[in-house]
C-alpha cells in the first residue's frame, strides 16, 4: 500500500486553474522527485501532499488514512512529516533553538531532546555552529539548518520544496551532497520538487514531470530521459534532436517514418498514418567518413554544419535532410578528420528512436 | 520667574526626601496605568493574533478605523466612561464612577486602539512563512500561532510600552471618571492640573518631573526593543 496517494487533486487560485486532476502514489522508503518549470505547480502539488494547503478538489490519503479534511487528522499525518522550504525559514535564537523546534511540537520526550539535537547537528556537520544566532547565517547555513531542523523529529516523510534553488552553486552542492547522504543513510520517504532534472536523476529513484498543472508522466529518470511521453517532456529533460514525421510504412513493430522527405525506421507501437514526434539521443548517433557496412538501419549521408563543444566530448551537427546532432569524443574527431562543412555518414539503430503519439496536429 | 526656580528647588526637595504624598501619587499612577496596558494587552494581541491570520471582508477598513482611533481625544473616552457608570447609565448600578476601576475601564478603552495597531503591525512585519515553517515541523495551529507571536515579542512588546506611555500621561480621562480624590484616585496628571490651578506650584513640578522622567524611560524602552 502507498504511504501517500493523491486522487484526482484540483487547484484553483482565484479562480485559475494551478494543478489538473493529479493522482499520484508514493510508496514507503521511495525518493520522488517533482520536476518542472517554473510556474508549474510543483509548490502548490507539495503543499497539498505535505497537508500545508487544501486542494479545491480530490483527496488525500496517508497510510491508508483520508486526511483531506479533517484537522485533526491532517496534524496526526503531519507530525509524521517534515516540510522544507524553497527559502529557507529561521526562527529567532541560536542554530541549536531551531533545531530544537523540530522536536518541541512532535511531543517527543525531552530527556532525550539535547541528544538528538545534537545528531541532528552532526548529521549535516553543523555542529560546530550550534550556539550562533540563526539569523546570522548564510543562506546555505540556513538551508542546512532547516534540513537538520527537518530531520530531528525523525520524520517518516521529508518533503523539500527546491531544495538548492535559493542557493548559491557551491552551497547548492553542498546541500545536495548532504541530501544525497542523508537519502542513503535513512530509510526515509523523500518527496522533493526541482527544475533541474540533472538533480533530480542525481537524488530520485521516481520522477513526475509536472508541466502547466499537469503530470504527464512518472518513471525511473532513465526511463523518462530515454522514452518521454510527451514532446513538451521531451524538451524538458533536455531531449536533442525532436523531429516531426508521420508513419509511412508498418510491419510487425518496425515502422517507416518520414520527416520532411528524409525516411527513418523505427520500432513503435505507433499505426500507420500516425502523427508523431521521433527523439533520438545524439549519443546513440554514429559517425563515419565513407559509407561502412553497418547493422544500423539508419544511414544518412549528410554536411557537418557545426562542431562545438568543450573538455574532450564535442558536439556535431549535421544537415541530412533534417538536422541533427551527435556527439563524438575530440580524439576520434581529430582522427577522423571531421570538420565543418565536411561530408559524413551518420547513422542510428531502429531500436535506438524513441517515438512519441503527437495528439493532434500542431500548426 | 523667580517663583519658578523656587518651585523647582521645593520640587527637587520633595522628590529627594520621597515625600509621602508624591510617593503615593506615583505609585498609584504606576498601578492603574500598568493594570490598564496589562488588560490592553491581554485583549489586543489575542485580537492582534486573530485580524492577522484571519482574512474577512472589511479587514482593511477595519484596521484604518482602528489607526484612526490612534488619536481618539481622551475627553471622549471620559465622556462615554462617564455615561456608562453613571448612576442612572447602563452600569450604574456598580457604583464604579470616581474609583480607579472606572480610570481603568477608561484607558483600556484609550489605550486599545494603539495597542492593537501596533499588534497587527508587527505581525505584518514577519516573514509570513514563518508560520508554515512551524505547521511543517508538525506544530498544530495554535501552536504554529503561538510561535509566531513569539518571533512578534519585541514587537508585541513596543506596542504595549507605546500603551503604557499613553495611559499615564492622559489626563482628561482620569480627571473627569477617576474625580481627581485625594488617596484615592489622584494620579500623577490629574494632581498636577488641580494643585496648579490651586497654586501648590512646588507639588505640581515636582510630579511633572517624575511624569517626565517616567516618559522618558518609556522612551528609552521602546528605542531599544526597536533596535533589536
Ligand atoms: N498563493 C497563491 N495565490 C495565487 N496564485 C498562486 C499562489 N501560489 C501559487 N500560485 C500560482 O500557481 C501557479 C503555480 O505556482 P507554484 O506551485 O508555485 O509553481 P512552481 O513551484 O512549479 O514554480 C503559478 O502560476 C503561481 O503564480
Ligand atoms: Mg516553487
Amino acid at each position: 500500500m502507498a504511504l501517500i496517494e493523491a486522487i484526482k487533486l484540483e487547484k484553483y487560485y482565484q479562480g485559475r486553474q494551478v494543478l489538473r486532476g493529479i493522482s499520484l502514489q508514493i510508496d514507503k522508503g521511495e525518493v520522488l522527485a517533482l520536476i518542472g518549470p517554473r510556474g508549474a505547480g510543483k509548490t502548490t502539488l507539495l503543499r497539498i501532499l505535505g497537508l500545508l494547503e487544501l486542494p479545491s478538489r480530490g483527496e488525500v490519503y496517508f497510510d491508508g488514512v483520508n486526511v483531506t479534511s479533517s484537522g485533526r487528522l491532517r496534524l496526526w499525518a503531519r507530525r509524521r512529516m517534515s516540510f522544507v522550504a524553497q527559502k529557507p525559514v529561521v526562527f529567532s535564537g541560536s542554530v541549536r533553538d531551531n533545531v530544537a523546534c523540530g522536536l518541541k511540537w512532535r511531543g517527543r520526550n525531552s530527556k532525550s531532546a539535547a541528544d538528538r539535537i545534537e545528531a541532528a547537528l552532526g548529521l549535516i556537520g553543523m555542529s560546530e555552529y550550534a550556539d550562533r544566532d540563526a539569523k546570522a547565517l548564510s543562506v546555505g547555513e540556513m538551508q542546512m539548518m532547516a534540513l537538520s531542523r527537518a530531520l530531528v523529529g525523525e520524520p517518516e516523510v521529508l518533503f523539500l520544496d527546491e531544495p538548492t534553488a535559493s542557493l548559491d552553486p557551491v552551497s547548492a552542492a553542498r546541500v545536495e551532497t548532504v541530501l544525497e547522504r542523508l537519502i542513503k543513510l535513512r530509510n526515509m520517504t523523500v518527496v522533493m520538487t526541482t527544475h533541474d532534472m540533472g538533480q533530480g536523476q542525481r537524488l530520485a529513484w521516481r520522477i513526475g514531470v509536472l508541466m502547466a498543472g499537469e503530470l504527464l508522466q512518472t518513471g525511473e529518470p532513465r526511463e523518462i530521459f530515454c522514452s518521454p511521453a510527451t514532446r513538451e517532456v521531451a524538451e524538458f529533460v533536455g531531449v536533442e534532436n525532436i523531429l516531426a514525421g508521420e508513419v509511412v510504412s508498418k510491419s510487425d513493430s518496425l515502422a517507416v517514418i518520414d520527416i520532411g522527405g528524409a525516411r527513418l525506421e523505427a520500432l513503435t507501437e505507433c499505426r500507420l498514418g500516425d502523427l508523431v514526434w521521433v527523439t533520438i539521443r545524439p549519443e546513440d548517433v554514429t559517425f563515419a567518413r565513407v559509407r561502412e557496412q553497418t547493422s544500423a538501419r539508419n544511414v544518412f549521408r549528410g554536411v557537418v554544419t557545426k562542431v562545438a563543444g568543450v573538455g574532450a566530448l564535442l558536439r556535431i551537427e549535421v544537415d541530412c535532410g533534417f538536422p541533427l546532432l551527435g556527439v563524438l569524443t575530440k580524439k576520434s574527431a581529430e582522427d577522423m578528420g571531421i570538420e565543418r562543412g565536411d561530408e559524413v555518414y551518420v547513422s542510428f539503430k531502429a531500436t535506438t528512436v524513441h517515438v512519441i503519439r503527437r495528439q493532434q496536429l500542431k500548426l | 520667574m523667580e517663583e519658578l526656580g523656587r518651585g523647582f528647588v521645593k520640587a527637587v526637595e520633595l522628590i529627594v526626601s520621597l515625600d509621602a504624598e508624591v510617593v503615593e501619587i506615583t505609585v498609584r499612577s504606576l498601578m492603574i496605568s500598568a493594570t490598564s496596558c496589562g488588560i490592553a494587552c491581554a485583549i489586543c494581541f489575542p485580537l492582534g493574533g486573530l485580524v492577522h491570520f484571519s482574512s474577512f471582508p472589511g479587514k482593511k477598513l477595519f484596521m484604518s478605523l482602528v489607526q484612526t482611533l490612534y488619536s481618539l481625544p481622551t475627553v471622549l473616552v471620559g465622556l462615554f466612561v462617564f455615561v456608562l457608570l453613571s448612576r442612572s447609565g447602563p452600569l450604574g448600578s456598580l457604583g464604579l464612577l470616581f474609583t480607579p476601576a472606572a480610570m481603568v475601564i477608561g484607558q483600556v478603552i484609550f489605550v486599545s486602539p494603539i495597542v492593537l495597531g501596533l499588534a497587527v503591525s508587527a505581525l505584518n512585519g514577519l516573514d509570513i512563512a514563518l508560520y508554515d515553517a512551524a505547521v511543517g515541523l508538525g506544530a498544530s495551529k495554535f501552536q504554529a500561532v503561538l510561535q509566531v507571536m513569539r518571533e512578534a515579542r519585541y514587537g508585541l512588546l513596543t506596542a504595549a510600552v507605546m500603551g503604557f506611555g499613553r495611559a499615564i500621561s492622559e489626563v482628561g480621562l482620569s480627571l473627569m471618571v477617576g474625580g481627581n480624590i485625594k488617596g484615592f484616585t489622584r494620579t500623577l496628571t490629574t494632581a498636577i492640573s488641580l494643585e496648579t490651578s490651586k497654586g501648590n506650584i512646588e507639588l505640581s513640578i515636582a510630579l511633572g518631573i517624575v511624569l517626565l522622567v517616567l516618559a522618558l524611560m518609556v522612551n528609552l524602552v521602546t528605542g531599544w526593543l526597536q533596535r533589536r
